[in-house]
């Protein structure tokens, strides 16, 4: 048996200590200085929607609050504003999950694309009821690429639950 | 001890449900949202959460800082003899008035006694470094490598070398926040140099300011350079601040509407300027008459001067 990412076998259960490098990873992505460039996605949103669609029991609202308090913070944004989004991205993603992991990865992408640009709406939109200025449509280029990105992040954070269970030597992977 | 009976076994203990979950941690966002930015009472929380995300923004600007340092010590030899002959030229061209300046500082100080005025404050700061740009959209803001073990405090301006680019806004165990003053929020008291004229500026959000208050027929042209008033408990009179770049007359409007943009490469620097706090102001006449019961520390005063501003 070939360890493809199409095969329906089951997958050997997420590690903890894994789920948490890869969200202390995507929060140092997030604090490298790139205001100015705004293709750059919202690691933490990403790596987010991804454990709380695959690890809900894992990754829950909790750990959601926690990551945005730490963004508002690491962003100098308005505390919460992260917060919330995250918040409320990590319950969608979570109530998504049942029917989002019977499509592949493109399709999964397509339906956990609303959830990228709510979240990213939803932070202007708080911003400016509290008398902030539009920050122009640019903004919305983040979640487009985060969108783009959800097939290869899943694959990379999905590797290593596809670890074959027992090693042979006769065999290349 | 419970019984087998009365309590489930754990596979089946989630704690409360999704749904309650959610109206919880969305109530303490917006909680923490209202309270951050209505009333500014989480000042303390965000020093405490520093110190955990000052760290992780080191450890993640590490490699890249490692290589800028590690490229400039192979290369940067020509540079910098280029750039030492540079300085050396403008050192000498600034000479002769530098060598000048302490005799007519002298000069000022006896004429202003001859003159029973005020002496000018000495200007001191201490020099830092922006180590980054908040992410934030909305705002314009930078951050320092020094913090308050460096004793910096809240309302103290922000110079480099051509001006003022803003005011230290939040202070923490070991960086700060400045504000442009290009941010939205932010006003500075300014004049114009060549007529005097006092007025305010405020940061358009957009890189540039407007100088507001100033009367459709005021004497005003593009070119014309504002330096701050002194007119205030935080900023020092005379810094250049920003030059006027477009004069427009709104008949509809009482007063003209007037763009600036900031004398100083506010949006791209790496060394500045903070400035020490000015010293105490005499006390206002009211205020002195009233025995000052509510008088303001200049400190407490200085952090949000834009809703004072705004307010008067």
């Amino acid at each position: 048996m070939y360890a493809t990412n199409q095969s329906a076998r089951i997958l050997k259960p997420a590690q903890s200590w894994f789920i948490l490098l890869s969200l202390l990873l995507a929060l140092l992505l997030n604090m490298l200085p790139t205001r100015q460039w705004l293709l750059m996605p919202d690691w933490v949103m990403l790596t987010l929607a991804f454990w709380s669609v695959r690890e809900c029991r894992k990754v829950g609202l909790g750990t959601a609050f926690l990551l945005g308090v730490l963004m508002d913070m690491a962003d100098g944004a308005a505390l919460g504003q992260h917060a919330l989004a995250y918040v409320l991205l990590c319950y969608a993603a979570t109530s998504l999950s049942r029917r989002l992991l019977w499509f592949p990865l493109t399709q999964q992408a397509l339906h956990i694309a609303p959830l990228f640009f709510v979240a990213a709406g939803l932070q202007i939109l708080i911003r400016m009821v509290a008398g902030g200025n539009f920050p122009g449509w640019g903004q919305f280029l983040a979640p487009f690429i985060a969108t783009l990105l959800w097939p290869t992040l899943s694959f990379l954070l999905l590797a290593p639950q596809y670890q074959p269970e027992e090693r042979d030597e006769n065999r290349p992977i | 001890m419970a019984s087998l009976d009365n309590a489930p076994p754990p596979f089946f203990r989630r704690g409360p449900t999704p749904l309650a979950q959610l109206c919880f941690y969305v109530a303490c966002s917006l909680a923490l949202f209202v309270l951050d930015l209505r009333f500014q009472a989480l000042e303390y929380a965000r020093q405490g959460l520093s110190l955990v995300t000052e760290p992780l923004r080191q450890v993640a600007q590490a490699p890249m800082r490692f290589l800028n340092e590690g490229s400039d010590y192979l290369v940067a030899l020509e540079k910098v003899q280029a750039e030492n002959d540079a300085l050396k030229a403008t050192q000498l061209e600034a000479a002769p008035v530098l060598n000048a300046l302490p005799h007519l500082i002298a000069e000022n100080e006896r004429l202003r006694q001859l003159l029973a005025l005020q002496s000018r404050e000495s200007t001191a700061g201490d020099a830092a470094s922006i180590l980054y740009t908040a992410r934030d959209p909305f705002s314009r803001r930078v951050y320092l490598d020094k913090g308050q073990q460096q004793g910096l405090t809240p309302g103290r301006p922000v110079l480099d070398a051509h001006g003022l680019i803003g005011q230290v806004t939040r202070v923490f165990p070991f960086s700060a926040e400045v504000t442009l003053i290009t941010d939205k929020d932010q006003s500075v008291p300014v004049q114009v140099e060549r007529t005097g004229q006092r007025s305010f500026i405020f940061g358009l959000g957009n890189g540039q300011v407007t100088l507001k208050y100033i009367p459709a027929n005021a004497d005003v042209q593009p070119g014309d350079i504002l330096i701050t008033s002194g007119l205030d408990d935080l900023y020092q009179p005379g810094f250049p601040v920003a030059r006027i770049i477009e004069v427009s007359h709104d008949s509809s409007d009482a007063f003209a509407r007037i763009i600036a943009v900031p004398v100083a490469a506010v949006e791209n620097h790496t060394l500045v300027m903070v400035l020490r706090p000015r010293p105490e102001l005499p006390p206002r006449p009211d205020a002195a008459e009233n025995a000052a019961p509510n008088h303001k520390t200049p400190a407490r005063a200085g952090q949000r001067p834009n809703r004072r501003a705004r307010g008067g």
